[in-house]
Formats: structure tokens, C-alpha cells, sequence
């Protein structure tokens, strides 16, 4: 019985007494990411201002990030991010409410499953980039081809994990739902989605990046309006400061998409088997 | 009797509807008789005529060696970086912003900045975007396979005085495969949408400038054919990479089987 007397002493002093150590230790980490990032934008600064490489090809950081500010307050930048945030998020939502139920449906179902294994096997990995021609002679340079191109990039992915989730059903859960009686569409309501939505959100994840590099790609590509098309037009007139400029526009929109669907996966995630501490 | 029906109908399904499928595809184009939608047969008698192999050295083979490139270095790269990565915490502190920041970036969006920055998109440049798109999902892939790995391991190894290149070539690579093989299928896919894409400016060979050239002059047959091959080119890739990775991960599964009974 001494033994665990002996260990909460330990921790007792080991959280009491360095206390100026432990915010060191937990400001260490935010000042060298801080650090790491200035430095990274102070390199970028210098390789343009010495010359290594010259200033037309690679335009200073602060002049990019002057750029964009002044991009910023006009209408045309604002409209173009719309358009783009626009593609994405209707792909996105078309790939969602077509992914999810036949991910369901086909997880659901053994032979449903067989029967389209191979459908979607050869499908799955098709590049979406190879669909570009055949829109533009289609359905030409319009929301249409670029929201089409989004929701068939992110499709596989969402399909694919909505049916592993559907699949990785607690079996015991099933059958004892099944024994008390409970019916088909409330054990798929109360068992199978609840089990599958951590799945799906990591699905989700997956496919909004995949809907935003699609998205963007219509544009660049097609002409289609938005961010891409705005680059595209600045790129052929040798505008560098603004390509660069709309790089780190679409940068950061890649990197708040990620950070907001990557929190919803962790929030989905929270209450699952594989995120308790012990196991 | 009764399961025995069942996997009957099950393999049945398994080989009609794919059949199934190209047929309506098949009746749909001679019914609808539209020039941007040939008719399925025509297609396949194009594909045997153009890519099976009278042009297959001249475009497939030049897309396969920037695709197989590019991977290649990022597959190195990504290990090579995402081990002392994963080993380090403050090599993680440091370098998580670049890379978080790079992997959600679009790539597309750098596509007109390596135009402004390398003043082409020659052949080494194809093959450098490909490999830099590439690099991410592998290096964090690795890096979560490698601090996922049971310290105790290392430290059992460590105190029986293995060395640290044997303790990473024999305990962190073989324990992180699994995910760097997760990794390396995410970026296989990529790589093939890279490859199309960086195909579509200034290239003189390869499947996307021939897709890019036949929808240019409203050659549809060849397009569709081209559509065909690409889709065709990222199964294979896939299933080969699948393969490999049986292979190499053999113990890991049988490992896994075991501990699960």
C-alpha cells in the first residue's frame, strides 16, 4: 500500500514545483512554430531582394502579400473567391447526398456489394483531369462542368468510406438490436449511421480537399469563372505579382477548408473505440 | 443448398452487371447517335488501333516514366524525411507549418507559378511537380506511422545496444509500412491526376497532350480512346500497387490475423 502513496507524492511535487518551467515548456513549441514560419517568410524575402532568384520570376513576400491586401479590397477578387467557394461547395454537397445513402446501401448489402465491385473499382481511379476535354465539348465553360467535375472527384472517396464505416459495424450491437426486435430502418438509423459517421467525416475531409483542387482546376483549366480563371488571365498577361498573390489566396482557402473539416472529423471521431485513451 | 444458391447469384451479379453496364452504354450511343458521345464500339475499335501499340511507345511510355519518377522520388523523399521527423518532436514543432500548409495547398494553383518560375514546363519540371504533390500524403503518412510505433520497442532495442540506423532499418521502417503504403496509394492517384494535367501545357507526347490535341480538333473517337487509356492507366497503377504491397506487408497481415484470434 505504499507504493501508490509514493507515486502521487512524486506527481504532487512534479506538478507543484516547476511551475515557470511548465509554461516555458508549453511556450517553447508555439514560439519555434512562430519562428520556423518567420523564417521561412524571411528566406522567401531574401532569395527575391538578393537576386538569387530575380524579382520577375519570384516577386519579394512583401510585395506578394502587399498584393494581395490591395486584391482584397476590390470587387473582382471577392466575386472570383465566391464563385470558386460556390463550385466547391455545390460539388461537394451533390458528391455528399449521392456518396452517403448509396454507401449505405451498398455497405448494407452483401451482394448489392458484389454486384457493383467492379463498376466502381474501374471507375474509382479514373483521374477526374481526364474528364476536362469531354466537359468542355459538353457541358462547356460553366458552373455546371466545374460543379460536375468537384462532385465526381469527391465521390469515391466518401463512397468508399461510408462503406467500410457501414461495414465495421459492431456485429454483437447488430445482433442484439436484432433479437430485441428492433426493426430494419431503426437499426440502420440507430446503429449503422451513428458507427459510420466517423468514417464519413474522415471521408468528408478527404473529398473537400479533393473538391477544391477540382474546382479550381475548371477554372485554371475551362475558363470557368472564379480564383482560377482570375489566374489564369493574370498568368498570359505576365501579371507574376498577382499569380503569386492568388496562390496564397487559394493557399489559405485550402488551409481553412482543411482545418475546419479536419475539427469536424475530430469532434466525429471523439466518441469512438480508437480515440479512448485506454484501451 | 440455400448459401450455395446464394453465392451463385452473387458471382452472377458479379459478372452481369459490368456487362450490363457497357451494354447500356453501348444501346444508349447508337441510339442517340450523337457526335460527342460515339458509339461504345467505335471507342474500343479506336483504342485497339491506337493504343494496342502503335502509339503506345510514343505517348504511354513518356506519361509511365514521369508518373514512375515522380512517385519514385517522393516515395524516397517521404521516408527519408518522415522518419527523423517522426522520431523528433522538435523536428515535427519546425517543420509541421511548411508542411501542413503545402499539402493544403491546391496544386493546380502552383501550376501557373512554375511556369512564371522555371520558365517552362518541360519534361524535369512534369517530373518535379509530380513528385512535390506527391511527397505529402507519403511524409505524413510516415510520420504518423512512425510515432504511432510502441516505444517500448525502440527503447528494448536501444537497451540491448542496437545501433540507430540497424534499430530504424529493423524496428521504425518495417513498423510504419503499413501506413507509408497507405500513404503511397493516396499519392499514386494523385500522381496520374498530376501527370494529365502538367500534360496539358507545352507538352509534345504523352496520353494528356494527345487527349488535349484529339478534343482540340474534334477527334472524338480518339478522345474517348485517350479517356479510356487514362482511366485504364490509373486501375493498373492501382492494382499494381496493391499487389506490391501484399507482398511487402505479407507478415504484417499475418502478424495482425494472429493477434486478432
Amino acid at each position: 500500500m505504499a507504493a501508490p502513496g509514493v507515486a502521487s507524492a512524486e506527481t504532487v511535487s512534479g506538478e507543484t514545483q516547476p511551475a515557470f518551467g511548465t509554461v516555458a515548456a508549453r511556450l517553447a513549441p508555439v514560439l519555434a512554430t512562430v519562428a520556423s514560419i518567420t523564417a521561412a517568410l524571411g528566406l522567401w524575402e531574401f532569395v527575391s531582394r538578393a537576386g538569387l532568384i530575380s524579382e520577375q520570376d519570384l516577386p519579394a513576400m512583401t510585395t506578394t502579400f502587399q498584393e494581395l491586401w490591395s486584391m482584397m479590397h476590390t470587387r473582382a477578387f471577392w466575386a472570383g473567391f465566391g464563385q470558386t467557394v460556390r463550385g466547391w461547395a455545390l460539388g461537394l454537397g451533390i458528391a455528399t447526398a449521392l456518396a452517403v445513402p448509396i454507401g449505405i446501401l451498398l455497405g448494407s448489402s452483401q451482394f448489392a456489394l458484389r454486384a457493383f465491385r467492379v463498376p466502381i473499382e474501374f471507375l474509382r481511379p479514373i483521374p477526374s483531369a481526364a474528364l476536362i476535354p469531354l466537359l468542355f465539348l459538353t457541358l462547356g465553360t460553366t458552373l455546371q462542368s466545374e460543379v460536375f467535375l468537384a462532385a465526381f472527384g469527391a465521390f469515391w472517396p466518401l463512397l468508399v468510406q461510408t462503406i467500410y464505416g457501414v461495414r465495421d459495424v459492431d456485429p454483437v450491437a447488430l445482433d442484439t438490436a436484432r433479437s430485441f426486435g428492433v426493426g430494419r430502418f431503426e437499426r440502420l438509423y440507430r446503429i449503422k449511421l451513428p458507427s459510420a459517421v466517423p468514417y464519413i467525416a474522415t471521408g468528408l475531409r478527404i473529398s473537400s480537399a479533393v473538391a477544391l483542387i477540382l474546382a479550381f482546376t475548371a477554372e485554371l483549366f475551362m475558363g470557368v469563372p472564379g480564383l482560377g480563371q482570375i489566374m489564369n488571365v493574370a498568368e498570359s498577361f505576365g501579371l507574376t505579382v498577382q499569380v503569386y498573390a492568388l496562390a496564397l489566396a487559394t493557399g489559405f482557402l485550402g488551409l481553412a477548408i482543411y482545418v475546419v473539416f479536419s475539427a469536424i472529423e475530430r469532434r466525429a471521431l471523439r466518441w469512438h473505440p480508437s480515440q479512448r485513451v485506454s484501451t | 443448398m440455400n448459401r450455395r444458391l446464394y453465392h451463385a447469384a452473387a458471382i452472377a451479379a458479379e459478372i452481369a452487371v459490368p456487362l450490363a453496364i457497357l451494354a447500356a452504354w453501348q444501346l444508349w450511343t447508337v441510339q442517340a447517335q450523337d457526335p460527342k458521345f460515339p458509339r461504345l464500339s467505335t471507342i474500343l475499335v479506336e483504342f485497339q488501333e491506337l493504343w494496342l501499340f502503335s502509339q503506345f511507345e510514343l505517348h504511354v511510355v513518356p506519361s509511365l516514366t514521369r508518373i514512375a519518377l515522380g512517385f519514385g522520388i517522393a516515395v524516397v523523399l517521404g521516408i527519408a524525411l518522415g522518419i527523423p521527423l517522426g522520431l523528433s518532436r522538435w523536428g515535427r514543432i519546425l517543420a509541421m507549418p511548411h508542411i501542413e500548409w503545402w499539402r493544403a495547398m491546391p496544386p493546380p494553383a502552383l501550376l501557373p507559378i512554375s511556369i512564371v518560375l522555371l520558365h517552362s514546363i518541360g519534361n524535369r519540371q512534369k517530373v518535379a511537380f509530380i513528385a512535390f504533390f506527391c511527397l505529402f500524403p507519403i511524409l505524413l503518412n510516415t510520420i504518423d506511422g512512425v510515432r504511432g510505433i510502441d516505444p517500448t520497442m525502440i527503447d528494448t532495442a536501444r537497451s540491448y545496444g542496437v545501433r540507430s540506423f540497424e534499430r530504424i532499418r529493423r524496428i521504425v521502417l518495417p513498423a510504419a509500412l503499413p501506413q507509408i503504403f497507405a500513404g503511397m496509394r493516396t499519392s499514386l492517384s494523385l500522381a496520374v491526376i498530376m501527370m494529365v494535367l502538367t500534360e496539358y501545357f507545352s507538352s509534345t507526347s504523352g496520353v494528356g497532350y494527345v487527349l488535349l490535341i484529339s478534343k482540340n480538333t474534334f477527334q472524338l473517337a480518339p478522345m474517348w480512346a485517350a479517356i479510356v487509356l487514362i482511366g485504364l492507366l490509373g486501375y493498373l497503377l492501382n492494382l499494381l500497387l496493391i499487389l506490391v504491397e501484399r507482398r511487402v506487408l505479407a507478415w504484417h497481415r499475418g502478424w495482425r490475423a494472429a493477434t486478432a484470434q
